[in-house]
C-alpha cells in the first residue's frame, strides 16, 4: 500500500527541486504526446526549447522572449502577493485589459502634442486603471463578503467587452478607413515604449518587470507588510493575532496586483501591440497564474519561470509552422507543466511510505 | 475472580532509546472501573496504545475472555469491543458531529438513522449534543462528547478514556461520573486514565500505578488516600509554585459592561463584562468551553473591537485599539488553540518570535525586519523557558504540544507585559511544564503585572490565582477570592451543571 505521510517540516529540498521534476516529467509525456501525434519527439522538444534560443533565428527569437516574458512577470509577480495571502486574483486578464485601456487613452488624448510627460502620465493612467478593475472585487469582499475569484474572473468578460466598445467606438482610429481598433501609438513617438535598444526586446515593460521582481523580493523577505502576507496564507486568525487587519490586505494584494496587471498592458499596447484592437488580450492574465504557480510564488522563481512560459509560447509558434502541431496539442503541453508542478508539489509537505507502516 | 474481560501478562515496548513499558501486567474484570495512574511519560499511553491495536507489544501476553487478544489495529480492537475516548480529539472541523461520527464507524447507517442513535445516546448519558452542529463551531468539552459517544455507539465491553474530565466543571464530572457508573453497572468495564486522584478515589473500583514503564503498585483506590498514591505515582513530592505575597497595586485594567458579538456563528457572545484587575493580581477565570472564553481573550487581545468606554487600560479607552496598538501600551495575549492561532504552524521558531515579538522587541524598524534580532530573541525564548527544539530553525509544528506552549507564554512573558492574558495555559503540557509555566504567570505579578488566567482547570486557577470569576454564557460572574473558595461555590459560579442534565440512573 501507498501512503501520504505528512513531514514534520517541509522539505526545503524538495521545494526547490520539484519544478526542475516537474520540467522533466513534462518533457517526458509531451514527448510522447508529439510521438502519438505522429512528430519526432526530440525534434519538436527541440524545436520548442532550442531553436528559439540557439537556432539559426535565434537572433529574432531572443528579443520576443523578453517582449513575451515581461508582461507575464510582471502580472505574475503581482498574482502571487495576493496568492501567498489566499486571496484569488483571477481577473488580472481585465486588469491588463483596463491597464491598456487607460493608458492608451490618455496617450491618444494628447495627440499630436509632443512632450516628455505624456509617456509618464500614461504609465500612471495604465496603473490606475488596472487598480481601479481590482478594486471592485476588493471592495466588494472587504463590505459585503463576496468571492473574489468569481467577481474578479467575471470582471474580465467586462473588460473585454469594454475593449471592443472601445476599439469599434470612442478610440477607434479617426484615419482608419473605418477598420475598429486605435491609431497605432508606435507611430507616435511621445507615447510609444520603444525598445531601449534596438533589436534588443528591451523595452520598459521589461525594465518594470525587473523592479517588480526585486520589489516583491525584498517586499516578501523583509518587510513587515510581506510577513503579513505569508502568515495570512498559513494561518489567517494568527495573522490577525498577530496585528494583521485582514481588510487593507484585501486591498493591498488585489491592488498591486491589479496594478501591475494594468501597467503590463499599458506597456504592451504602447510598445508590441502599439494599438487598441477587438482581440488585443491574448491570455497573458491567466498565463500569468501559471507563472505563479510555476515559481513557486516566489520572485525569482517567477522571473524563470515566465522566461519558461515565453519559451514554450515561441517554440509552440515555431513548432506550429515548421513542424504542424496543432495549436492544442502546445496548450496541453503547457498545461501538463503546471499539472506536473502541482502533482509534485504534494511531495514537499507529505513524503510516500509504501507498505504498511506501524503507527505510533 | 477469575473470569476476567481483559489481562495483560508481562507486556513489554521498547523505543529507541526508552523502555515505554517493562514487564506490565493489570488485570480488569468486566463491570470494573480500572484506573490507571501515573505521571506524563509514565507509560500510560503506550500501554492503552496495545490495548487499542495502535501500537504492537514486543513481548508479553493479552487476554481478553481468556482467549489471545492481539489487536493488529483499532479497528481489530474494536472488533473486539475496545472503544477508546482521546485526550487530543480526532475530529475534522469542516464536517457535522453526525458526519464525523459515521467516518470512524465501519458500516455507518443513513445519516437521518444515526442522528436518532446519536439523540439517544446523548440522552440515555445525560451527554447533550446535537448531531447537526459543525464540529469546527463546538468548544473543547463539547467536541470531547462527540468522542465519547462514538465510543457508545459501539456499545464496547471495554471503554478506555484518556483524561476525560480536563474541560469539565465539578458538577459536570459528577454527571459524567453517574454515565460511567451506568455503564460500569451495564457490564461495561472502563480503563480510566487520569493523573486527578480525587476523582479516582469517587470512581474507581481498583487501581495500577506506573512509573518509569514499570508497575509500581496496585491499590483500591477508595482505601488509599490520595497522598499514598500520589507519592507512589511521583516517587517524590512535586514542587508547588510559590509566589511572595505582594500588596495589590492599583487598578490598571477595567471592563465596564464590555459586550461584544462572536465571530463564529456558533460562538458565545458576551454579555455585560465588568471587572477590575489591579496590577499584580492574578485573576482567574474558570468556566466550561465554549462560555465565551475565546471571544473574552480576542477582545482583550484587540482581534475583536468593542465600543467606547467598555474597556480602559491604564487610563487610557483601547477598545478601537487593534491587536498592534495595545501591544504597544503593554497588553500581551496567548490564546488557546496554539496551532493557527497563537503560532503558525508551518513557520519557524524565528517567524514565530516575529509574529508578536516585532514592536516590543524592536524587531522591525520602519517597517523593515531585522531578522537576525527575531532569532536571537527566539534564542532567549528558548532558552529561558527550557524549550526542548534542535534550534529557531525549526517549524512550530514539529515541537510537542508542551514544549510549543512553553514557547508560545514565554514569547510573551519576555516581552514585559503590563497585562498578560492567558487561555489554557498548561492545557494538554505535562506536570513539569505545567509547573513551570504557572511559575512564570506568577513571578511575572509579583513584578507588578496584572495576570488574566482563563482556564477549565480548577486545581490551577485556585493554585495560582488570587481573585477568582467564572465565565457563564458570556457572563461574568463577580469576582471573589480565590483562597477559602469551596468546589460547590465555584460550581455554582460556573452556573452548576451547565447545559447538562442528569441522567435518569
Amino acid at each position: 500500500m501507498i501512503r501520504l505521510e505528512k513531514r514534520p517540516q517541509p522539505s526545503r529540498a524538495l521545494s526547490l527541486s520539484t519544478p526542475i521534476m516537474a520540467v522533466l516529467a513534462t518533457f517526458v509525456f509531451g514527448g510522447l504526446l508529439f510521438a502519438v501525434l505522429g512528430k519526432d519527439p526530440v525534434e519538436a522538444l527541440q524545436t520548442i526549447f532550442w531553436q528559439p534560443l540557439f537556432g539559426e533565428y535565434a537572433f529574432y527569437y531572443r528579443p520576443q522572449l523578453l517582449i513575451k516574458g515581461a508582461p507575464l512577470v510582471l502580472i505574475a509577480i503581482g498574482l502571487s502577493l495576493g496568492f501567498k495571502a489566499g486571496i484569488w486574483n483571477i481577473g488580472a486578464e481585465g486588469q491588463y485589459i483596463m491597464g491598456a485601456i487607460f493608458g492608451a487613452a490618455v496617450g491618444l488624448a494628447f495627440y499630436p502634442a509632443e512632450g516628455w510627460y505624456i509617456f509618464p502620465l500614461m504609465v500612471l493612467a495604465g496603473a490606475m486603471g488596472g487598480w481601479a478593475w481590482a478594486m471592485i472585487p476588493a471592495f466588494l469582499k472587504v463590505r459585503f463578503g463576496t468571492n473574489e475569484i468569481l467577481v474578479s474572473l467575471m470582471l474580465v468578460y467586462v473588460a473585454e467587452q469594454f475593449l471592443a466598445s472601445m476599439s469599434l467606438g470612442l478610440l477607434k482610429n479617426p484615419e482608419g478607413y473605418g477598420f475598429p481598433g486605435s491609431r497605432n501609438l508606435q507611430q507616435y513617438a511621445p507615447a510609444h515604449n520603444a525598445e531601449l535598444f534596438a533589436g534588443s526586446g528591451m523595452h520598459w515593460g521589461v525594465v518594470a518587470a525587473l523592479i517588480a521582481v526585486i520589489f516583491a523580493y525584498v517586499l516578501l523577505a523583509k518587510h513587515r507588510l510581506g510577513f503579513a502576507i505569508r502568515v495570512t496564507g498559513e494561518a489567517p486568525r494568527a495573522a490577525r493575532f498577530s496585528g494583521v487587519n485582514p481588510a487593507r490586505l484585501v486591498l493591498f494584494c488585489l491592488g498591486t496586483s491589479g496594478l501591475l496587471a494594468g501597467l503590463a498592458g499599458m506597456f504592451e499596447v504602447s510598445g508590441p501591440s502599439g494599438q487598441i484592437t477587438i482581440d488585443f488580450n491574448v491570455g497573458y492574465g491567466f498565463t500569468a497564474i501559471i507563472v505563479a504557480f510555476l515559481g513557486r510564488l516566489h520572485p525569482i522563481g517567477i522571473l524563470l519561470a515566465g522566461g519558461l512560459m515565453a519559451l514554450t509560447y515561441i517554440g509552440g509558434d515555431i513548432a506550429q509552422s515548421n513542424l504542424g502541431l496543432p495549436a492544442a496539442a502546445i496548450q496541453v503541453f503547457q498545461g501538463m507543466l503546471l499539472f506536473f508542478l502541482l502533482a509534485l508539489d504534494v511531495l514537499t509537505h507529505y513524503r510516500l511510505r509504501i507498505g504498511a507502516a506501524e503507527a505510533v | 475472580m477469575t473470569d476476567y474481560l481483559l489481562d495483560l501478562s508481562g507486556v513489554t515496548k521498547a523505543y529507541p532509546g526508552v523502555v515505554a513499558n517493562d514487564d506490565v501486567s493489570l488485570r480488569i474484570a468486566p463491570g470494573e472501573v480500572h484506573a490507571l495512574l501515573g505521571e506524563n511519560g509514565a507509560g500510560k499511553s503506550t500501554l492503552v496504545k496495545m490495548i487499542y491495536g495502535l501500537v504492537k507489544p514486543d513481548a508479553g501476553q493479552m487476554q481478553m475472555h481468556g482467549q489471545s487478544y492481539a489487536p493488529t489495529d483499532p479497528h481489530a480492537a474494536r472488533q473486539a469491543g475496545v472503544g477508546m475516548v482521546f485526550q487530543h480529539f480526532s475530529l475534522f472541523d469542516a464536517l457535522s458531529v453526525a458526519e464525523n461520527i459515521a467516518l470512524g464507524m465501519e458500516n455507518p447507517p443513513k445519516m437521518r438513522e444515526l442522528s436518532q442513535q446519536i439523540r439517544d445516546v446523548s440522552d440515555t448519558y445525560g451527554l447533550p449534543l446535537s448531531p447537526d452542529r459543525i464540529v469546527g463551531d463546538l468548544s473543547a468539552g463539547e467536541r470531547q462528547r462527540v468522542e465519547i459517544i462514538r465510543c457508545l455507539l459501539q456499545e464496547p465491553k471495554l471503554l478506555i478514556m484518556d483524561e476525560p474530565t480536563s474541560v469539565l466543571t465539578p458538577q459536570e464530572v459528577e454527571i459524567l461520573f453517574k454515565t460511567l457508573r451506568k455503564l460500569s453497572a451495564e457490564g461495561t468495564a472502563i480503563l480510566y486514565i487520569s493523573h486527578k486522584l480525587e476523582e479516582i478515589r469517587s470512581l474507581c473500583d481498583s487501581a495500577t500505578i506506573l512509573r518509569l514503564g514499570k508497575v509500581v503498585g496496585h491499590c483500591t483506590p477508595r482505601e488509599t488516600s490520595a497522598r499514598d498514591m500520589a507519592e507512589m505515582m511521583v516517587g517524590s513530592a512535586l514542587k508547588t509554585p510559590t509566589r511572595e505575597s505582594k500588596e495589590p497595586g492599583k487598578v490598571v485594567l477595567t471592563l465596564d459592561k464590555l459586550s461584544a458579538r462572536s465571530d463564529s456563528a456558533f460562538g458565545m457572545p458576551l454579555r455585560e463584562i465588568s471587572v477590575e484587575v489591579r496590577c499584580g493580581e492574578v485573576l482567574g477565570i474558570g468556566g466550561v468551553a465554549g462560555n465565551g472564553q475565546d471571544e473574552l481573550l480576542n477582545a482583550l487581545s484587540g482581534e475583536t473591537l468593542v465600543s467606547p468606554g467598555m474597556l480602559t487600560f491604564d487610563g487610557r479607552d483601547i477598545g478601537l485599539f487593534g491587536p498592534t496598538s495595545r501591544r504597544a501600551l503593554g497588553v500581551l495575549t496567548a490564546p488557546e488553540e496554539r496551532l493557527g492561532h497563537a503560532a503558525v504552524p508551518d513557520m519557524s521558531l524565528t517567524e514565530n518570535a516575529m509574529l508578536t515579538g516585532a514592536a516590543r522587541e524592536g524587531l522591525e524598524r520602519g517597517g523593515m525586519l531585522d531578522w537576525a534580532k527575531a532569532r536571537s530573541f527566539a534564542e532567549k525564548i528558548i532558552e529561558a523557558f527550557d524549550v526542548r527544539t534542535p534550534g529557531p530553525g525549526n517549524a512550530a509544528r514539529s515541537l510537542s504540544g508542551g514544549n510549543l506552549q512553553k514557547f508560545v507564554i514565554g514569547r510573551e512573558v519576555l516581552q514585559r507585559p503590563e497585562l498578560l492574558v492567558v487561555n489554557q495555559p498548561t492545557w494538554g503540557v505535562d506536570a513539569s511544564a505545567a509547573a513551570a509555566i504557572r511559575q512564570a504567570l506568577l513571578d511575572l505579578a509579583s513584578g507588578g503585572t496584572a495576570v488574566i488566567v482563563i482556564s477549565q482547570d480548577l486545581d490551577e486557577l485556585m493554585e495560582i490565582s488570587d481573585n477568582f470569576a467564572a465565565l457563564n454564557e458570556g457572563r461574568l460572574s463577580p469576582p471573589r477570592p480565590a483562597q477559602g473558595l469551596t468546589v460547590e461555590e465555584i460550581g455554582l459560579m460556573m452556573g452548576g451543571a451547565h447545559g447538562m442534565e442528569v441522567a435518569d440512573v
